[in-house]
Order: C-alpha cells, then sequence, then structure tokens
C-alpha cells in the first residue's frame, strides 16, 4: 500500500520544530507500524537525509518505550494496544497519516518524535515504592490479601509508564499514571504505613513537574494500552483528601 | 507560619486541593440551585403563594437567615470561580503545544467548554442579581401588593416581559445548564466517588437533574413571555415609581 506521512521533525529540543511530508510506497500489509517507519527511514538514509527518530524496544507491548501521537490519539485509535502492536493493515491504501510525538510541558521533544518521559521516573522516585526490605517470598497465606484487594492491585500495577496518558489529555494531567502507581502500592498491606506520605510526595511531585489538573473527561482511560482505568484517579483524590487532612491535624 | 495554615496553604497549591475547593463548591451551588428551582415553582402557584414564601425568606431567624445563606453562597461562588481560573491557567500551561492534527476520544462538548459556560454564568449572574434582588429597574422595586408587601410575583412577570431579557436567560439557563451536565457527574470522581461500575448511573444522574433545571427555570420566563401567563392579573400590583427608597422585605 501506498500512504502520506505528515511527519513532526525537530533536530533538537531547541529547534521549532514542524511537519515534514513523506511518501511511504509499497508498504506491506503485514508490517507493523514501527516497521512501516523502518522502511520509510531506510529511503530516507539512501537519500543521504537524517532519518525520523522514534523510541521503541520490546515491540510486543511490554515496555512503555514506544510513543506515536498518530492521527491525533496516541498509540492510535486500536483500544488497548500499543504503538507497536499497531499494523498497517488497519489503514488503507492511499491514507495519510500525521504522527506526532507525545505531547505535555513536562515531556519535552528531545528529538523528532523522541519525548523525555523522565518527570515520570522522579514521581516514581517520590514516593512509588515501598521501603522496608521483605526479604524472600512470604507462605501464601501468613498476609491475606481480600481478592478485591488483590485484582484492583493487580490492574494498576499493569501500567507500564508509558505516557499516552499524559499525551491524550488536554490538559497534559498525570493523573491515570500517577493514580495507578499509587493504587498499585496503596491497596496492598505492604502498602499501608506508607500511604500517606507517599501520596502527598508523589501528587506534589507530579505538579511540580509541570502536568496539568484533571477535569474529569477520561481522555486518558481511552488510549491507555493496559486499560487503567480511571477508578484510580477516583481513589487518588480520596487518598490525597485524607492525607492532606491528617497532616494539617498532626 | 503554623502548621495548619502550611497545610492549607499546600492544599490550595496543589493540584487535587484546588479539584477538591471546585467539586465541594460546586455541589453546594447545584443543592442551592434545587432548592431555588422548586421555591420558583411557586410562581406557577400564584401570587399569594409566592410572596408568602419571599416573604418568609427574609424573615426567618429575623431576617439573619437571608444574610447566612447569602454570605456561604457568595463564598462558595467566590472559591469556585477563583480555582477554576488558577487550573484553567495550569492547564493550558501544561498544554503549552499541543497536536496539528488534533482528535478527541470521548471528552464531550459541554466539558470543553466549561471555563466560558462558566464565566457566562457569572456575567448571568450579576445581571440576575440586579434584575430581581437589588432591583435597578425603579419599576420593579416599586411593585406592591395591595397588603403593601412587595410584591415578588408581580415583578417577575412584568420583568419578563421584555423579549431581550428573556433572551439572555435563555443563554445564561442553557450554558449553566451545559456546566452541570458535565459538573455534577464531575463531583462524584473528583471527591473518589466514582467507579467505573457506578459511572453511568452518576452520568445519568447529572444529566437528569441539569434537564429537570432547565426545564424548571426556563419555564418561568417563557411561561410569562411566550404564554402570556398571569399578565391578565397584573392590575392588583399597586406600582409606585416614586418611591424613592423602595421597601425590600
Ligand atoms: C451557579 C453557578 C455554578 C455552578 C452550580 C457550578 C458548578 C460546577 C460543578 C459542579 C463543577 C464540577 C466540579 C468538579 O470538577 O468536580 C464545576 C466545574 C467548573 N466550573 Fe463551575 N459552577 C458555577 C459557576 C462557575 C463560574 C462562574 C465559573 C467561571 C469561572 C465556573 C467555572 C468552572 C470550571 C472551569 C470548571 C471545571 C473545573 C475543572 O474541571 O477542573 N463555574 N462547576
Ligand atoms: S496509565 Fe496507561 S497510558 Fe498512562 S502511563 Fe500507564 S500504561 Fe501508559
Ligand atoms: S516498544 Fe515496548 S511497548 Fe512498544
Amino acid at each position: 500500500m501506498n500512504l502520506t506521512l505528515k511527519v513532526w521533525r525537530q533536530r533538537h529540543a531547541n529547534d521549532t520544530g514542524t511537519i515534514e511530508t513523506y511518501e511511504a510506497k509499497s508498504i506491506p500489509e503485514e508490517a507493523s507500524f514501527l516497521e512501516m517507519l523502518d522502511i520509510v527511514n531506510e529511503q530516507i538514509v539512501e537519500s543521504g537525509d537524517e532519518p525520523i527518530h522514534f523510541d521503541h524496544d520490546c515491540r510486543e507491548g511490554i515496555c512503555g518505550s514506544c510513543s506515536l501521537t498518530i492521527n491525533g490519539v496516541p498509540h492510535s485509535r486500536e483500544k488497548g494496544i500499543t504503538t507497536c502492536q499497531v499494523h498497517m493493515r488497519k489503514f488503507s491504501d492511499g491514507d495519510t497519516i500525521w504522527i506526532e510525538p507525545f505531547r505535555g510541558k513536562a515531556f519535552p521533544v528531545v528529538r523528532d518524535l523522541v519525548v523525555d518521559r523522565s518527570a515520570f521516573d522522579r514521581i516514581v522516585a517520590a514516593g512509588g515504592y515501598i521501603s522496608v526490605r521483605t526479604g524472600s517470598a512470604e507462605d501464601a497465606n501468613s498476609l491475606p490479601v481480600s481478592k478485591d484487594h488483590a485484582d484492583a492491585s493487580f490492574d494498576a500495577a499493569a501500567c507500564i509508564g508509558c505516557g499516552a496518558c499524559v499525551a491524550a489529555c488536554k490538559n497534559a494531567s498525570a493523573m491515570l499514571f500517577v493514580g495507578a502507581k499509587a493504587a498499585h502500592l496503596n491497596l496492598l498491606p505492604q502498602g499501608q504505613p506508607e500511604k500517606d506520605k507517599r501520596v502527598l510526595a508523589m501528587v506534589r511531585k507530579m505538579d511540580e513537574e509541570g502536568f496539568g489538573n484533571c477535569t474529569n473527561q477520561y481522555e486518558c482511560e481511552a488510549v491507555c494500552p493496559k486499560e487503567i482505568s480511571a477508578d484510580v484517579i477516583a481513589k487518588l483524590n480520596r487518598d490525597y483528601a485524607v492525607a492532606a487532612t491528617k497532616e494539617a491535624f498532626t | 507560619m503554623n502548621a495548619l495554615t502550611k497545610a492549607i496553604s499546600q492544599f490550595w497549591q496543589s493540584s487535587i486541593g484546588k479539584k477538591l475547593v471546585v467539586a465541594i463548591t460546586g455541589a453546594i451551588l447545584v443543592g442551592f440551585l434545587i432548592a431555588h428551582v422548586g421555591g420558583n415553582m411557586l410562581i406557577f402557584a400564584g401570587r399569594e403563594a409566592m410572596n408568602d414564601y419571599a416573604y418568609f425568606l427574609h424573615h426567618f431567624l429575623h431576617g439573619a437567615g437571608i444574610w447566612i445563606f447569602r454570605a456561604i453562597l457568595l463564598g462558595a461562588f467566590v472559591l469556585h470561580i477563583a480555582a477554576t481560573i488558577a487550573l484553567t491557567k495550569q492547564n493550558r500551561a501544561a498544554k503549552a503545544e499541543s497536536y496539528e492534527h488534533e482528535a478527541t476520544n470521548i471528552a464531550s462538548k459541554s466539558s470543553r467548554i466549561m471555563i466560558w459556560s462558566g464565566l457566562t454564568v457569572l456575567a448571568f449572574v450579576v445581571f440576575h442579581i440586579f434584575h430581581f434582588t437589588v432591583r435597578v429597574d425603579p419599576e420593579l422595586a416599586g411593585m406592591k401588593e395591595p397588603s403593601g408587601r412587595h410584591d415578588v410575583w408581580g415583578m417577575v412577570i412584568v420583568g419578563f416581559q421584555k423579549p431581550l431579557v428573556v433572551l439572555f436567560y435563555f443563554v445564561g439557563i442553557s450554558l449553566l445548564c451545559s456546566h452541570l451536565s458535565h459538573g455534577i457527574a464531575s463531583i462524584f470522581q473528583t471527591l473518589g466517588w466514582r467507579s467505573r461500575s457506578s459511572s453511568d448511573a452518576i452520568n445519568k444522574l447529572g444529566l437528569a437533574i441539569s434537564i429537570v433545571l432547565w426545564l424548571g427555570f426556563l419555564s418561568i420566563p417563557l411561561a410569562a413571555s411566550v404564554a402570556g401567563f398571569g399578565t391578565d392579573q397584573l392590575e392588583a400590583t399597586v406600582t409606585d415609581v416614586a418611591e424613592t427608597a423602595p421597601e425590600k422585605h
């Protein structure tokens, strides 16, 4: 199939950047989206130009490296998958495809489609951990966890930190990511002693990094490749209200 | 700074703190609107019922009651506006660079114009207060029942005889209800009371309240202007335009 690509090109962080047009010719239907870009890049390199830079690693939807906003939607319109899992058979011959970096002030563009998502690491470093040494695995029944909590925690833990939630949000809010990382630990008995401290520290770091505020529009939930539910945002709001109130009176 | 004031300032500075302020003040304002539309329906019960109700509102707790309510409402309104303007500014800054090719997945139109529907409501509320509470129009201010009490019922009917006024009420109330079609369901999420299983019911509740408020509030200007409701009974009102300091209670 033949396609027209509208790709964001930006030489370095301080470059203004612009959309460039490329003709992608004879792309096999069975190619993945990233393989399509590889093919286009080979042609660009052959003609002596700089290839389109983009992030990727596992190419099987588990690492969270790939990004790309495809036709205005992070990870494309396909539900519950990452960009590396998108296949060209989902497009039609003659289509024009817009490919842009994940947008948000806290995700500055490094080059072309590559953005710096290290703000997420700093939020996790602020409280997304448990400090005690856990030693080797305990006997299964010595620390009971209810089925509901185990399931909800496991669902939250599925977040791969890709940043699509921020990229989809009109306010570049990181609430789905932070909600997932906080809920994952706050739902388990091991997470209880540091729960309040964790919530306050992670939310404060999130604000400091320049992410926006949630306006309850759920664009994040719609694009999340791991289908994390906005329930984790409601929980983060609740846990924050409790933690801030306790902090005020102690 | 002691620990409590530090905590309050940190709360206000945080994204979630301001959001909680928006949700709680929004809930107070929605509660007021529900009571307000209910009371307003007495217009259709006639002059006596409406004016008794207005008299009661101005005299319970020896006249202090209405001022307590006004103070709470004004406080909620000011906090709501201060927080939402600050949030909107931060949100614009956080997404300063956006897409050349934009797409929206599920966000409703109403949810995307909250600041504009809100600011129109602000303009409308200011107008509404000058219209029926302060009564800058001497014709409306001077309307009396034969007993000498202020004729609220007659004032509303006369007040809605101007087509431009009715049009502004229509736009103001419609945008208010657009605001609430996103806002009411939002309260539950911001306060942490919404989940995937309850979201459907919460969305329906928000929409239902918005529609009831829209129908209720607009029924009055439309009845008085288009249907001519009450216009045949206005002569019972004693209008004293010459009175300089109108007795408002
Ligand atoms: C009678 C008047 C009003 C009522 C009943 C009302 C009600 C609400 C409610 C219930 C919410 C949702 C709270 C939440 O997100 O949890 C909301 C949000 C909002 N309101 Fe109002 N509001 C009123 C007036 C205004 C005014 C005058 C403004 C103008 C600045 C305004 C601007 C906003 C904005 C921008 C939001 C969205 C905030 C966000 O999602 O982060 N509102 N309002
Ligand atoms: S919540 Fe979903 S969209 Fe956001 S970082 Fe995690 S996996 Fe990606
Ligand atoms: S490259 Fe690892 S998730 Fe896409």
